[in-house]
């Protein structure tokens, strides 16, 4: 892999919400880097504090309820001291958004071409002719076969591929050096999917862009990141390259994801889950192993007091010491191993 | 979308007809008629009884039920018994003075209620908001009846500032800009009440729909691409907050017309409100059958307006 700039740091952020006069942790002291034209994917549960990473970068959640701590440091700057209008000048300028549900995302009431025009006029110079021929090629770009036809529907006018495309469109107006994806293709199907996966391929090779992708599917995963960081109740449980992280999976949580994929090939006519689930905010432990609960055949003793992050390979890090002794339930001497033994 | 309206406007045909035969009918139903009141133990029941069969009362319901149609087609209602004028220049008349009054309460009511739903839903939780939630219950639990004389009382008797009744002084002659200021000047009191009454919906329409909007998607795409937090209000929240208010655009137009019985009763206010009760209780027939036509007619005419403008306003709606 040849060597890149680092584009963004994040250093020991924590994000939490207020609830009821009290603020909790959604997100607990993240350390994560980005480098220029990569893709790192951020997995999880729901609930897990991914996307609330996300929007912490640029600073999206109401101010009132929200409290951010550590720092973003993005060239040489630290965006969590920013003020909102500096933020402003950063977002959808230096740093583009696509979300999960593209209905949703677009102003229903709103022509296409407007919203995207949206983003030019507070970052560029350009004047509205301009703008507007900027929109067409634009939506060219990312794959609309009739532009101007579209820069004058509404959004409900387009079908779901088309509104992401949309999405897109308005994240990459000003080509932006940095792209945060939150869930791009969820709401999509399978096919669609595909198409949205490879356009965002295809523009980053343009741009040389530095992707965020938060996703829940393994698949676009390993179909298309750089590195993965796996998340946990807020915390970041394994970091590691895409190849390393599927290959050798170390931490009990990643363990246990990958295992919850169906495998058409398998005689495992069981789906494997994990058991019990995410812990909502104001119940999460703050101390110990956070995934102790959901595993509960592993002995006590094996988890650390303050799990910590440790680097086991070159650039591949786990939290807790509990990965050395994990096993998955009934595989020791339980019926899974006797099922292999057969 | 021209097909669908005259298509509407055809529909409304039959409707309209059915609704003139229950009017008409319960009309018949009442006890009594116009003649009952000038019975006195000294009339002879034969002149009485004359009257009745050359007003017609004394034919079958479907022949005066035809008549009064095909009168009515040609914008004829009769006469009204108990004011000796023919019934459409009554209702003219009653008709232009509720226009002025509804007319100046709407627009106070949006002067009102749309700043205020806008801020209350924008600074939820805010010492504003909790002001205009508790301003929404006072209005929303007194009666009108009890606002109006209040209001009638303190500014009108106590303090004398406002005129108590009437919709114009006597001493202007129409047209002049003395005429013009002293029917402004009568509007003030009713307006006032009826505005005060009628903030309440829309500031708690808007307030929802604020607060509702705030937390969509398409304003986190907004304030993702850097768009500052006012104009995020002003062109995306505000626009898309209005819906349910232009959804009642077409009964407010068509309101206009309608009047308030208790404003306009407390108020001494000639308008159609006024006029509608006053012949309730005198039993004139032919005023009373047509305001509920008309009455009828435009909450008809409102929902086909609030259709047009709701497909105007969004994009989504298309009536086909």
């Amino acid at each position: 892999m040849k060597s890149k700039n680092d584009i963004l740091n994040i250093k020991n952020l924590h994000t939490s919400f207020r609830i009821k006069d009290h603020y909790y942790h959604a997100v607990e002291d993240i350390s994560l880097t980005l480098k220029e034209n990569e893709v790192l994917a951020i997995v999880g549960e729901s609930g897990c504090g991914k996307s609330t990473l996300a929007t912490s970068i640029v600073g999206l959640h109401p101010p009132g309820n929200t409290k951010v701590t550590g720092e973003i440091l993005y060239k040489g700057k630290n965006l969590v001291e920013f003020k909102e209008d500096e933020l402003n000048k950063i977002r959808g300028n230096d740093i583009g958004f696509i979300f999960q549900d593209p209905l949703a995302a677009l102003n229903p009431l709103m022509k296409i071409g407007e919203q995207i025009a949206e983003t030019l006029k507070y970052h560029t110079k350009l004047d509205e002719n301009k703008r507007k021929e900027r929109v067409l090629e634009l939506l060219d770009q990312v794959g609309i076969v009739n532009p101007a036809r579209v820069a004058n529907q509404f959004p409900h006018q387009l079908s779901g591929g088309m509104r992401q495309r949309v999405v897109i469109a308005i994240a990459i107006a000003c080509k932006p050096k940095i792209m945060v994806a939150d869930e791009p293709t969820t709401a999509l199907d399978v096919t669609i999917q595909a198409q949205i996966l490879d356009l965002l391929n295809d523009l980053q090779e343009e741009t040389d862009a530095g992707i965020v992708l938060i996703t829940h599917d393994l698949g676009v995963v390993a179909e298309v990141a750089d590195r993965v960081a796996v998340m946990y109740a807020g915390q970041i449980v394994e970091l590691a390259t895409v190849t390393e992280l599927f290959r050798n999976p170390l931490h009990p949580y990643t363990r246990s994801l990958l295992n919850s994929i169906p495998q058409a090939d398998s005689n495992n006519e069981r789906l494997e889950v994990i058991q019990g689930m995410v812990p909502t905010l104001t119940k999460m432990p703050r101390k110990g192993c956070r995934f102790a609960p959901r595993v509960p055949w592993i002995d006590e003793t094996k988890h650390e007091e303050n799990p910590a992050l440790h680097e086991i390979s070159k650039d591949h890090f786990v939290r807790c010491t509990c990965w050395k002794d994990f096993h998955f339930e009934h595989q020791e001497g339980g019926l899974q191993h006797e099922l292999h033994a057969n | 979308m021209w097909k669908t309206i005259v298509r509407r406007v055809l529909v409304m045909i039959p409707q309209l007809f059915v609704l003139s035969l229950l009017i008409f009918g319960l009309a018949k139903l009442m006890p009594g008629d116009p003649f009952t009141g000038m019975i006195t133990p000294q009339t002879d029941p034969n002149v009485i009884e004359e009257l009745r069969e050359k007003a017609g009362l004394n034919d079958p319901w479907y022949v005066q039920y035809y008549h009064w149609i095909v009168n009515a087609f040609h914008g004829d209602f009769g006469d009204s018994y108990a004011f000796k004028d023919s019934v459409s220049s009554l209702i003219g008349e009653r008709a232009l003075n509720t226009f002025w009054l509804s007319l100046f309460t709407v627009l106070l009511v949006y002067l009102i209620a749309i700043p205020l739903g806008i801020y209350a839903g924008r600074f939820q939780n805010s010492l504003f908001d909790k002001g205009t939630v508790l301003y929404s219950f006072v209005t929303y639990a007194i009666p009108t009846f009890v606002l109006g004389l209040l209001i009638l009382f303190f500014f009108g008797y106590k303090l004398d500032w406002f005129p108590t009744s009437g919709s114009v002084d006597v001493k202007y002659d129409a047209g002049t800009w003395g005429y013009f200021m002293s029917k402004l000047y009568h509007l003030i009191l009713p307006g006032f009440t009826g505005a005060i009454l009628g903030t309440t919906s829309v500031i708690q329409y808007l307030r929802s729909e604020v607060i509702d909007a705030k937390t969509q998607d398409y304003v986190k795409t907004a304030r993702s691409k850097g768009v500052p937090m006012k104009k995020i209000y002003s062109k995306h929240i505000f626009r898309n907050s209005l819906l349910p208010i232009a959804a009642f655009l077409g009964f407010t137009i068509t309101g206009l017309l309608g009047g308030s019985i208790f404003i306009e009763t407390i108020f001494g206010y000639p308008g159609m409100g006024q006029l509608f009760i006053e012949s309730l209780g005198q039993r004139d027939y032919s005023v009373i059958t047509a305001l509920v036509m008309l009455f009828g007619f435009l909450s008809l005419l409102g929902s086909l307006l609030s259709d047009i403008i709701m497909s105007i306003v969004d994009p989504r709606i298309r009536i086909e």
